[in-house]
């Protein structure tokens, strides 16, 4: 992990960034399991470094595609974690006044232009926001991001493709981390590093280490600063992992097939724990630091809890409101 | 007035609203060098260029699903599939995504985009390009559908299309592109959701689509020399669908066909005779009918097309059915 290169408030945002997501996705997992939260949501645990490095990277102006398990990408985005909060319970103060849930959180004022429930809908999305800078020179770029199991749809394939052939500024964040649902991908997919791909589309494909959010953010800068010079898309593969299930009602039984100790040798390899001891070992920071962040996140999220319960749910009549036909 | 085909009309349309807004972008396969499969973008290209008028790979939820991105991020995009039929290969974009994102955003959003697709039967096409998909995303709300007739019909109501801030599905009809029609030299937008009526009658009232609207006033010249007064209504939306004129229509005549040329089973007939039952049940004097493609794929040989496809002998019949 390079912290040397990064000043200390560059560093302790990243962590503040990656402990925020892990904190509320914990207070998500409680709400399923007191019963509070209808349906379901898809935990971005283990998972934070990618979403963290690379929108750290964005301009504020700049746009995100995200999927399913998108609280990571909004937190990242600065989405106001009340209003998520408050769409997962599907209460009226909630970024898509109840109507969304998690799956599709979406917030324009943050160029989130969605969480999406189709694995792989966003993508073609994303790249769509990119031609509409190219075309009217802004000189935005848009991420899309998506999971292994995205790269094997069509869309997947057919927005990179277009992206390519017209240079379009899109980054292209894939999160591997390993499972499709149930599915391991080593065991539909012939391709062990998913970063090849790009190869077939006359494009850079980069592979890095999904759990480091210091290589995650060098990689992101590099492609998002090519996407913005006019040089084309980059297809970044993150490898990581998911701790919890698909969602949170899956117990996430399938794991051991490939080895007795994969999920806490992913574990081991905690993107905040591992930033903050790298941080402590090298003198980046004290204890203490982390102490205020942990302090003032904790109440923030706690915030976040109480505005989401006191919330009201919609009235009935807004189930007809914001559709035309 | 001037004489133009249906195919020109749509081209005049699309360059009048490109010339006002910037916004406006066109996508789709082949409508960029060769101006169209059907040249409904000739000379485009030439005019406003290749970011405005974009040739696409064979990707078409690809391309589909980048218009969703444009319009959420400002843009309005216009974008062509070769045939209805190809919806189906775009459709997660359209009727998952399109569709629904306004609503599942809580109202942060637009889409203004709309998708030009041609329907019908009548060129041995068989199955997989001849179908008519009007009826079939009727069913999913946020989709605006248009069904335009004539070449004046399709000009104005593609030009409220562009302009409107929903989806819209734009069903031209195949067979109408290449013939000509008396068209104003200036076309304003046709607002949605208000049927026309095209034809007055008395004795019974056709309700139709596209094509049929042609093929129900030849009907009813024909029927009229024989003594049969038909009053027959553009419908030019199916979403939304103005129910009331239909209403008012049957008050008058007490008996209601409706054409389209989509599959029966499940179609805009079944939705019009269900409402007319519900609004105007006491003013029927006779079930409703329909006149529309039978539940088969569309075959190849002309032997078999032909006697499927909704005629003019084929609405004649149902009235004199009906009537007498």
């Amino acid at each position: 992990m390079n912290v040397k290169t990064y000043s200390k408030d560059q560093l302790l945002a990243w962590y503040e960034t990656m402990y925020k997501m892990r904190r509320f996705e914990e207070e998500v997992f409680e709400f399923y399991k007191q019963g509070l939260m209808p349906g379901l949501a898809h935990l971005y645990m283990g998972e934070e470094a990618v979403a963290t490095g690379v929108c750290a990277a964005l301009n504020d102006s700049d746009f995100i595609g995200s999927t399913h398990r998108g609280h990571g990408h909004l937190i990242a985005r600065g989405a106001d974690i009340k209003r998520m909060m408050a769409e997962i319970l599907g209460k009226v103060d909630g970024y898509c006044r109840g109507k969304g849930g998690s799956m599709h959180i979406m917030a324009m004022d943050k160029g989130i232009l969605g969480a999406n429930g189709i694995v792989g809908g966003g993508i073609p999305i994303a790249t769509g926001a990119a031609y509409m800078a190219k075309y009217k020179k802004t000189g935005q770029v848009a991420v899309s991001f998506f999971g292994d199991g995205a790269s094997n749809e069509g869309t997947f394939h057919e927005s990179i493709n277009m992206a390519a052939a017209w240079d379009l500024p899109v980054i292209y964040v894939l999160e591997n981390n390993l499972y499709g649902i149930s599915v391991d991908i080593r065991d539909v997919t012939n391709t062990p590093n998913l970063a090849d791909r790009a190869i077939g589309y006359g494009i850079p494909g980069v592979i890095v280490d999904g759990m480091d959010v210091t290589e995650v953010y060098e990689a992101a800068k590099a492609a998002i600063e090519r996407a913005r010079s006019g040089a084309g898309p980059t297809l970044i593969e993150c490898k990581t992992y998911r701790w919890q299930g698909h969602h949170v009602g899956d117990p996430a039984t399938y794991r051991k097939r490939k080895s007795e100790t994969e999920k806490e040798d992913w574990m081991a390899k905690c993107p905040i724990d591992c930033l903050k001891a790298e941080m402590l070992s090298t003198k980046k920071a004290k204890a203490s630091d982390f102490e205020a962040i942990e302090t003032a996140v904790n109440k923030e999220i706690e915030e976040s809890v109480n505005f989401a319960k006191e919330s009201p749910y919609p009235d009935v009549s807004e189930v007809f409101h914001d559709i035309y036909v | 007035m001037k004489e133009i085909t249906y195919a020109q009309a749509i081209c005049e349309a699309l360059d009048e609203e490109m010339e006002r807004d910037e916004n406006i972008v066109l996508l789709g396969e082949d409508i960029s060098f060769i101006g169209g499969n059907f040249k409904t973008s000739v000379g485009l290209l030439e005019k406003y260029g290749d970011m405005r008028v974009k040739d696409t790979p064979i990707s078409e939820a690809g391309f589909v699903g980048m218009g969703v991105g444009m319009a959420l991020t400002g843009l309005r995009p216009v974008i062509e599939l070769m045939f209805s039929d190809f919806l189906l290969v775009a459709a997660d974009q359209v009727i998952n995504q399109a569709a629904k994102i306004r609503y599942m955003s809580g109202g942060q959003v637009n889409v203004p985009m709309v998708i030009r697709a041609p329907i019908g039967a009548g060129r041995s096409s068989a199955a997989q390009h001849s179908q008519s998909m009007q009826a079939m995303v009727s069913q999913f709300p946020g989709l605006i559908v248009v069904v335009p007739s004539t070449a004046q019909e399709a000009k104005g109501l593609l030009k409220t299309a562009i302009r409107d801030n929903n989806p819209v599905l734009f069903f031209e009809h195949k067979m109408e592109y290449n013939k000509k029609f008396l068209v104003d030299d200036v076309v304003e937008p046709i607002p949605f959701g208000k049927a026309n009526v095209v034809r007055e009658g008395k004795d019974i009232t056709i309700v139709a689509t596209s094509s049929l609207v042609m093929k129900s006033q030849e009907a009813a010249e024909k029927l009229e020399k024989e003594g049969i007064s038909v009053e027959v209504i553009d419908l030019r939306t199916i979403v939304p669908l103005d129910i009331d004129t239909v209403v008012e229509s049957v008050k008058k005549t007490g008996k209601l066909i409706v054409a389209d040329e989509a599959h029966e089973r499940c179609g805009v007939g079944a939705e019009i005779g269900f409402q007319i039952m519900e609004k105007a049940f006491y003013y029927l004097d006779a079930p409703v009918g329909r006149v529309n493609t039978p539940n088969v794929p569309l075959p190849f040989s002309p032997a078999l097309e032909f006697p499927i496809i909704p005629s003019v002998d084929r609405i004649y019949k149902k009235v004199v059915e009906m009537v007498k």
